[in-house]
């Protein structure tokens, strides 16, 4: 991992200080800071409640941040809708996928944004782009003519992947892609995320899964709490270590710790 | 999945093309095979029974009969594709008879005013029903169930102390729902004018296709259906030119079908609807306007009862306190579902509008035949609509076996 990593120039996408977001009496983000960069993978790890889907939701631009500043390529931005989110270029898979049962995967993939020619649907384009895109992600789906209903739940996470790349983001918010997943179903999934990286792509992966995280993350962010607790980088951390800064067990030492290595890294 | 399993899967053909009708068959992907069986069923029957249920002249009638009430299963498909009903289409197409006989006949205003004030009553009866549903959330059940009796009222305010209105036998609208027949040579010409655009469409995209290195249809498959399209509909011309001919409200139903079909399956429009019918929340998130699909579906439904109503009174020759009462709005839902539009949402096409408006009005010609009156009518038209859902309900439940649903 660590090859593509060092990859020189790193391109700064997103950058969160000190955001903040509280629903009524709960704080769900306190002080929180992130950064994504292209062609790197970040984790967000951390146990329920501790803030990581409020967090990618402020990105998705579901609800706003009530503090905080998010610069995306250097320029601060304000993330109001979901629109808003997909303009700027930020595509968020969430868990459930929201595909539509019914469609086929090209119907799927470009659903409310058909191409069309003369005034109707051009399906024809539509099929042959959705092909190039799904070899150039090596993804292996039967057929893009039958439901996505009849697709197994790595297919289906390929096809909802694959349909946020159609907008040409460059940040995909992966929200537990492989929670669901057999484990050949999971490989399959983690390739593709290291095709999403090959392809210069800011990603950030919210996982529970302590393996599926390193073995695909450059950087791993824990919140606990609604606070940062440790931003490792992916190869030289234990699990352990993952986990004691997940349920706080080492009153934050290793985090210190790595953060402090990551630091002097970095110069 | 590579190129080489997509050339093999273009190299199939027609016997590849049978192979995959049985296949999704067995996925529980009926479509309108079970609609057609049991129109042959119902047709064969009423045969057997009474000689003159397939002549000519009968079917014509049917031919007749299907126009109105069929005009507004188009309405209740589209309704029944996003996952909605509408139970008002019946007091609407009552409400725009009434207005048609009361404009143009007591209020001595143009036709084609009359007429548009009729339909344009019933896109606000749709605007009214799809502005609640958005607004509120409101299921459609009850908004439509109150549009029903709403409605209904307007009716019968509208037609006032009379009560029943006659419209002129000379009047052109009379004369289009009852006199007006195509001439045989036009309705070849119809015939083979839908057949060359058929198969000329089919044959460009299917170019289109082979040129962009996708699967296609192979040319035999596209020669072999237009030529079965065109020996069915052929006959089915000669067949009823032997006594009156093709009706030009007929004639009209089925470009509304049509046309119906077109919108739903080419266009984005018609992609959302099913979205919708498939996964509201996943359609929203895919940035489509989810509140403008539903209150554009409940006008279309609407407006597309009002039309049923000025034909259904064309053809009555009268507006009265019972237009599009009783039986109208549920024979126009039966007629949807029992053609094959699922009632959980997202699958259905235009077409099962025709399919099960010559079901229900089969039965009730052929009862009326047989001199049996409207209490058998009812109780087979509800077999029938029940044997409809659950063979809806089965098709789903082995969709998902197979893992299409």
């Amino acid at each position: 991992m660590s090859p593509v990593t060092a990859a020189p120039p790193r391109e700064q996408i997103l950058s969160l200080r000190g955001i903040h977001k509280r629903f009524g009496a709960v704080r769900a983000l306190q002080d929180v800071d992130l950064d994504v960069h292209a062609g790197e993978v970040v984790a967000i790890v951390g146990d329920n409640g501790a803030g990581k889907s409020t967090l990618i939701k402020i990105l998705a631009g579901v609800h706003p941040q009530d503090a905080g500043t998010i610069t995306y390529y250097g320029t601060p931005v304000s993330i109001t809708t979901p629109t808003v989110s997909r303009d700027l270029g930020i595509a968020t898979v969430y868990q459930d996928l929201a595909l539509v049962d019914n469609l086929d995967v090209v119907g799927n993939l470009w659903l409310g944004r058909e191409l069309r020619r003369f005034g109707e649907l051009d399906d024809v384009e539509m099929e042959q782009r959705s092909w190039a895109l799904l070899r150039e992600l090596s993804a292996r789906i039967p057929s893009v003519r039958v439901p996505v209903a009849s697709l197994s739940g790595g297919q289906r996470q390929t096809v909802a992947i694959a349909r946020s790349l159609i907008g040409d983001p460059s940040v995909v918010i992966l929200d537990e892609p492989t929670a669901a997943l057999g484990v050949a179903q999971t490989a399959e999934v983690l390739n593709l995320i290291e095709r999403l990286r090959e392809r210069r792509l800011g990603v950030i992966l919210i996982s529970h899964n302590i393996a599926d995280v390193q073995a695909v993350a450059d950087r791993i962010v824990v919140l606990r709490l609604g606070r940062n607790n440790g931003d490792f980088r992916g190869a030289d951390i234990t699990s352990e270590a993952i986990i004691a800064a997940i349920t706080g067990a080492t009153d934050n030492s290793v985090s210190r710790r790595a953060a402090a290595q990551l630091e002097a890294d970095a110069r | 999945m590579s190129v080489l399993e997509q050339q093999e899967e273009q190299a199939r053909g027609f016997r590849g093309w049978l192979g995959d009708i049985v296949a999704r068959v067995s996925a529980g992907e009926l479509g309108s095979i079970p609609v057609v069986v049991g129109l042959v069923v119902i047709w064969a029957t009423f045969q057997i029974l009474n000689p003159t249920f397939l002549s000519s002249t009968n079917l014509v009638n049917l031919t007749m009969q299907c126009a109105a009430v069929g005009t507004m299963a188009i309405g209740i498909v589209l309704v029944l594709l996003i996952g909605e009903i509408d139970l008002s289409v019946g007091s609407v197409s009552g409400l725009a008879s009434a207005i048609l006989a009361v404009a143009f006949v007591q209020n001595g205003l143009p036709l084609v005013v009359a007429i548009l004030m009729a339909v344009a009553a019933g896109a606000i009866a749709g605007l009214i029903f799809g502005l609640l549903r958005t607004a509120f959330g409101v299921p459609s059940f009850v908004i439509t169930l109150a549009g029903l009796l709403g409605f209904l009222g307007v009716q019968l305010y509208v037609l006032g102390a009379r009560g029943s209105i006659n419209i002129p036998f000379e009047s052109v609208i009379v004369q289009f729902a009852q006199q007006w027949f195509l001439p045989a040579w036009a309705s070849y010409t119809v015939v083979g004018l839908a057949v060359v655009v058929y198969a000329a469409q089919n044959l460009s995209r299917a170019a289109r296709r082979t040129a962009a290195g996708l699967t296609s249809l192979s040319r035999t498959t596209i020669v072999v259906r237009s030529l079965v399209m065109l020996v069915l509909l052929t006959f089915a011309a000669w067949y009823l030119n032997l006594t009156r001919g093709v009706g030009a409200m007929f004639l009209l139903f089925l470009v509304l079908v049509v046309v119906a079909d077109y919108v739903l399956s080419r266009t984005s429009w018609g992609r959302a609807v099913h979205a919708i019918g498939g996964n509201v929340e996943a359609a929203r998130r895919a940035g489509i306007r989810v509140n403008r699909i539903y209150i554009s579906v409940f006008v279309i439904c609407s407006t597309l009862a009002a039309v049923g109503g000025v034909l259904a009174a064309a053809r009555l020759g009268a507006a009265n306190q019972s237009s599009g009462g009783t039986d109208t709005s549920l024979n126009a839902i039966a007629a949807a579902v029992i053609g094959g539009t699922s009632l959980f949402g997202g699958r259905g096409s235009a077409y099962s509008a025709v399919l099960g408006i010559l079901v229900i009005m089969s039965i009730t010609s052929g009862l009326a035949l047989l001199n049996l009156d409207s209490s058998i009518r009812y109780m087979v038209t509800g077999i029938v609509l029940v044997l409809a859902v659950i063979v809806d309900a089965l098709s789903r439940r082995s969709r998902a076996a197979a893992g299409r649903a």
